[in-house]
C-alpha cells in the first residue's frame, strides 16, 4: 500500500515535472535543428546544452522589450494588489462592523456580483474604457481589478469572527471605525490577507482577455500578452519562446517556492472554502 | 412637574443636534471605508452588467459612429441563436466542460487524498504538484504548443513509441482530436489549486472519525465513501462549482493555440464573443452572446448548487 503510493506520488510528479523540464532544456539549447530533432524524445527533458544564447536573444529583441514587459506587469501587480488589499479588507470591515442601515443591503449586492462572471461584463467595460480614452494606459489594467467582490467576502467572513468585545472595548476607548480597523481588524488579518493577495497576484499573472483588449502597443503590455504574441511571432524557433516562458515563470516560481510553507498552509486554511 | 417638563425640552434641543452631529461624525469613517469600493464596483461591475444587457438590444459598436445607435428588440438574439457557428461554440464548449470537469475532479481530489497521507517528503510532492498552478497560463500554453508539436512533439514521440511505427497525430491540427489536446492541456494547468481546496477540506475532517473505522474494520473504500466524500460535501460544492464554470469560460487556451479552429472544432463561448465584440467590433451583438453565457453559467451554478445539496 505504502509503495503503492509513492510510486503514485512520483508517477504525478513526472507529470507535472516533464513539460516544465523540457522548457529548460530547451530554452539552454542553441541549436534549433537539434531541438526539433530531440524533442519526441527523453532528450527533451534532461539538459544536454548549457547556452545562454536564447536568453540573449530574447532579452535584445528589438520587437519584444522584455524588461519593459517585466516592469509593465511587475509595477501592475504591486499597485493593484495594494490597493486591492486596502479597498477590499476596508470596506469588508465596515460591513462587518459598521453602523448603517444598508449595511445588509449592500452585503447582498455583494454576494450577488460573486454569480457575475468577468468574461459576459468585459464588453462594456471596453466600451466605456475606451470611449474614456484609457486604452493602452496601466489605469485600465488596475482599476478594473481593485475592488473585488470575492476578497470583499473573504475578508468579511474573516472580519465577522472578531469578538464583539474587542470591538466594543476600541469604541468605549474613543474609536472610530476607522481606527479600530487601522489597530484591531488589520493586524489580525494577516493569513486572509495572505489569501487575498495570491489570488490577486495569480489573476494578475494569468489575466489574458482583458489586457489582450485594452493594450496595443508594447509600453504597457504585461508580460501574459507579450508571452502570446512572442509565441506567435516566433513558431518555429522553440529555443526562444522556451526562453522567453522560462524568464517569465521562474521569478514567480522561486518567489512561492521560498513563501512556500506559508502559502500552502494560507491557501489550505478556512479562508478559500466560500 | 410643568417646570421639570420645559427644563427637560430646552435641554433636549441641542442634545438632538449633538446626537446627530455625533451619529454623522462617526459614520463618516464607514461611508470613507465604502465608498472606494463601492464607487469600483459600480463602475466596473454594475453598469458594465447593466449597460451589457441594455447593448445587447441594440447595434451599438466599439468605435463612435455618426449616426445613432438603434434599438433592434431581439434581432440580436435571433441572429446568435440561428447562428450554427454559435451552436458549435456551445457544443464545443459543452465537450469541454464534459471532459474536462471529471478529469480535474478526479486528478484534484486524488491527488489531494495522496497528498494528505502520511508520506516522506510530502513537503516535496506537494511543492512539486502546485507548480503548474504557479507558471502563468499563456507559458503554460507556450509549452504544450511544443509537447504537442507535430509531428516531432514528445507526445507524438510517446505514441510512435507505444505503436511502435511511424505514424503521427496532429495533435491541434485534427479538428476531431483538437478539443481533447485542449482539455488534456487544462487539466493539468488548473488541477493544482483544486487540489488545494480539497486539502483545505480534507484536513478539517477529524482525525478520529478515521480511527474509529479502522476499529470497526472499515476497508480504505468505505472510509472514503462514508468518511471522506461526505466530510467533504461542501468543499465538493464549491469545487465543482468554480470548475464548471472555469470550464464553461474557456478562452486564453484556445485563442492562443487555435483561434477556435480548424474548421471551428475548437471554438468557444467566450472566443465566439471575442471575435465578434473585439475583433468585428459588434458590441450590440456580442453583448447578447454575453448575457446568453451569463444567463447560462448562473443556471448552472444554481442547479449544481441545489442538487449536490439535497443530495
Amino acid at each position: 500500500m505504502k509503495i503503492f503510493k509513492y510510486f503514485t506520488a512520483i508517477f504525478l510528479s513526472l507529470i507535472v515535472l516533464i513539460p516544465l523540464m523540457m522548457t529548460v532544456t530547451i530554452s539552454l539549447n542553441p541549436d534549433n535543428t537539434d531541438i526539433m530533432a530531440s524533442m519526441g524524445s527523453w532528450k527533451s527533458f534532461i539538459p544536454t546544452h548549457f547556452s545562454l544564447d536564447n536568453f540573449e536573444k530574447v532579452w535584445t529583441d528589438p520587437y519584444h522589450p522584455f524588461g519593459r514587459y517585466f516592469f509593465n506587469t511587475a509595477l501592475i501587480t504591486a499597485v493593484s494588489l495594494t490597493l486591492s488589499l486596502a479597498v477590499n479588507s476596508m470596506a469588508a470591515f465596515a460591513l462587518a462592523w459598521g453602523e448603517n442601515r444598508y449595511k445588509k443591503v449592500i452585503l447582498g449586492a455583494i454576494i450577488a456580483v460573486l454569480a457575475i462572471p468577468v468574461e459576459s461584463l468585459v464588453l462594456p467595460q471596453l466600451l466605456m474604457v475606451s470611449r474614456a480614452g484609457l486604452i493602452d494606459t496601466y489605469i485600465v489594467q488596475i482599476l478594473p481589478v481593485t475592488a473585488n467582490a470575492f476578497f470583499i467576502f473573504l475578508f468579511y467572513q474573516f472580519f465577522s469572527k472578531i469578538p464583539k468585545d474587542l470591538i466594543d472595548a476600541a469604541k468605549v476607548d474613543g474609536f472610530n471605525l476607522f481606527k479600530t480597523f487601522w489597530h484591531i481588524g488589520l493586524p489580525s488579518a494577516v493569513p486572509v490577507s495572505v489569501t487575498v493577495a495570491i489570488l490577486h497576484f495569480l489573476a494578475i499573472w494569468n489575466s489574458y482577455l482583458w489586457p489582450i483588449m485594452v493594450t496595443r502597443g508594447t509600453e504597457v503590455r504585461p508580460l501574459s500578452v507579450a508571452m502570446s504574441a512572442y509565441f506567435s511571432g516566433n513558431q518555429t524557433s522553440w529555443g526562444n519562446v522556451m526562453a522567453f516562458a522560462v524568464c517569465m515563470a521562474i521569478p514567480v516560481i522561486i518567489f512561492f517556492l521560498i513563501i512556500q510553507r506559508k502559502f500552502v498552509a494560507s491557501l489550505t486554511g478556512s479562508a478559500v472554502k466560500g | 412637574m410643568q417646570y421639570v417638563e420645559t427644563r427637560q425640552a430646552t435641554l433636549s434641543v441641542p442634545k438632538k443636534r449633538d446626537l446627530i452631529m455625533q451619529k454623522y461624525k462617526r459614520l463618516l469613517p464607514e461611508i470613507g471605508m465604502l465608498l472606494p469600493a463601492i464607487i469600483l464596483l459600480l463602475i466596473f461591475v454594475f453598469i458594465p452588467f447593466f449597460l451589457s444587457a441594455y447593448f445587447s438590444f441594440t447595434n451599438e459598436k466599439l468605435m463612435p459612429r455618426p449616426i445613432p445607435t438603434q434599438l433592434l428588440g431581439f434581432r440580436n438574439y435571433e441572429r446568435v441563436l440561428t447562428d450554427p457557428e454559435f451552436w458549435q461554440a456551445v457544443g464545443n464548449t459543452v465537450y469541454f466542460a464534459l471532459w474536462v470537469i471529471p478529469i480535474q475532479l478526479t486528478m484534484s481530489l486524488g491527488s489531494a487524498i495522496l497528498l494528505n497521507s502520511k508520506l516522506k517528503a510530502v513537503g516535496l510532492f506537494r511543492s512539486i504538484t502546485i507548480l503548474p498552478m504557479l507558471t502563468p497560463m499563456t507559458v503554460i500554453v507556450a509549452i504544450w504548443a511544443a509537447l504537442l508539436q507535430t509531428p516531432d512533439g514528445m507526445f507524438n514521440g510517446l505514441y510512435q513509441w507505444i505503436t511502435q511505427s511511424n505514424d503521427y497525430i496532429d495533435w491541434l491540427g485534427d479538428g476531431d482530436i483538437a478539443m481533447f489536446s485542449i482539455v488534456m492541456l487544462s487539466a493539468w494547468a488548473t488541477f493544482p489549486f483544486q487540489m488545494l481546496i480539497y486539502l483545505a477540506g480534507l484536513q478539517e475532517i477529524p482525525a478520529d472519525r478515521y480511527e474509529a473505522a479502522s476499529i470497526d474494520g472499515f476497508s480504505n473504500w468505505n472510509k472514503f465513501r462514508y468518511i471522506t466524500l461526505p466530510g467533504l460535501r461542501n468543499t465538493n460544492i464549491f469545487v465543482v462549482i468554480i470548475t464548471t464554470i472555469g470550464a464553461l469560460s474557456l478562452f486564453t487556451q484556445v485563442n492562443m493555440l487555435t483561434q477556435g479552429g480548424p474548421n471551428g472544432s475548437t471554438m468557444t463561448i467566450i472566443q465566439y464573443m471575442f471575435i465578434n465584440g473585439f475583433q468585428a467590433q459588434k458590441i450590440g451583438y456580442a453583448s447578447s452572446v454575453a448575457v446568453i453565457f451569463f444567463i447560462a453559467v448562473a443556471t448552472i451554478g444554481i442547479l449544481q448548487r441545489h442538487l449536490m445539496k439535497n443530495e
